[in-house]
């Protein structure tokens, strides 16, 4: 199953879009978060997408989706710093994070592989990453 | 003249001691127009380098420039994070092994640092961003050695040249950053990633120009 990614400034935003999305699905779909800064302030930060990343992990890959600004940057930081091997089956998507979280629960869910939830959430993307 | 891996380490603690003095601006400059963090961010990501460069065990400015880069990546929140520390990731490659740095390594240091921070936020010059301190400081730096200026007269220049471009940040709108949101109503402030910039570059002229006599 493919893994999913939350990052937000705010770790209430990312509880709130995993309790949303894993509404879709009976069975649980892998999904992680990374939200706010180690002591408990809005941000983001490498380190906590790293883990995240870690905590979903498998060769059928992860999706990231973010919130804004520095959780893109926070997270490209992270998968440049994946081995390798793991950064091809990783991607950063810049779907609007609610429906995109919620598509990819309902896409992983029906055990569709990274391309087709990629080409799906395409449709969602809000242009964030330019 | 050249630096030792211990002046690195006490320019290093002199940057964090300026930010922590500005602290309250930056974080006021900020509060204006994004997201009111900028001056705790770069005090908690500086206080973490210093007390990690308090038992640092290498005399290898590569290793050292690293450290600083990787302990801002997980202590500050915010872009300045990714941002600071992308800079100091790849300014430590073209200095890794390195037991002293002169000049020329500034150079490169800032040419690495200024792309890296490119790389990371995407963003040019014009977008009311820390690069419209940088670009102009690096473009000084490097005219300025390529002429073989006096040392203290180069910092000199690139602080200042950082500082004209903390001004042109208060002319024109945010492109990048929270503070694009606001579109026009950032006009009228300064950027305050531009001003951290600047700060550090000051810090570095007054450091260096302190060593020197």
């Amino acid at each position: 199953m493919v893994g999913l990614v939350i990052v937000s400034h705010c770790i209430e935003i990312a509880q709130g879009i995993r309790k949303l999305a894993s509404q879709m699905t009976p069975e649980p779909v892998p999904i992680a978060i990374a939200a706010g800064t180690n002591d408990g302030r809005l941000g983001t930060n490498a380190e906590q997408v790293t883990r995240a990343i870690n905590e979903v992990y498998s060769s059928e890959g992860v999706i990231i989706l973010f919130d804004l600004g520095s959780a893109l940057m926070s997270t490209e930081l992270a998968v440049e710093c994946l081995p390798e091997e793991q950064q091809k089956n990783v991607v950063i998507l810049d779907a609007a994070i609610v429906e995109g979280a919620i598509t990819a629960v309902v896409e992983i869910s029906l055990n569709k592989n990274l391309k087709e939830i990629k080409d799906v959430l395409k449709d969602l993307s809000i242009n964030k990453m330019n | 003249m050249s630096l030792t891996s211990n002046q690195t380490i006490l320019l290093l603690k002199e940057i964090g001691k300026t930010l922590e003095e500005h602290k309250t601006l930056l974080t006021e400059l900020d509060g204006a127009i994004g997201d009111g963090d900028h001056g705790i961010n770069m005090n908690k990501g500086f206080t973490a380098v210093t007390k990690k460069l308090d038992d640092i065990q290498t005399e290898d400015i590569g290793h050292i420039l690293k450290t600083v880069g990787m302990t801002l990546v997980s202590n500050v929140g915010g872009a300045s994070g990714p941002l600071y520390g992308t800079a100091f990731m790849k300014a430590a490659v073209v200095v890794a092994g390195k037991n002293e740095i002169d000049l020329h390594d500034f150079v490169k240091i800032m040419e690495e640092a200024v792309e890296g921070i490119k790389m990371r936020g995407k963003a040019v010059p014009g977008d009311k961003t820390m690069l419209d301190a940088l670009e102009p400081a690096y473009n000084t730096l490097y005219q300025a050695v390529e002429e073989n200026q006096p040392i203290e007269d180069i910092l000199k220049k690139v602080k200042d040249a950082a500082l004209q471009g903390v001004q042109y940040t208060e002319k024109i709108a945010a492109k990048k950053g929270r503070a694009s949101y606001l579109g026009e109503r950032s006009i009228g402030h300064q950027d305050p990633g531009a001003v951290s910039s600047y700060l550090i570059l000051d810090t570095i002229y007054k450091t260096i120009r302190n060593i020197k006599d």
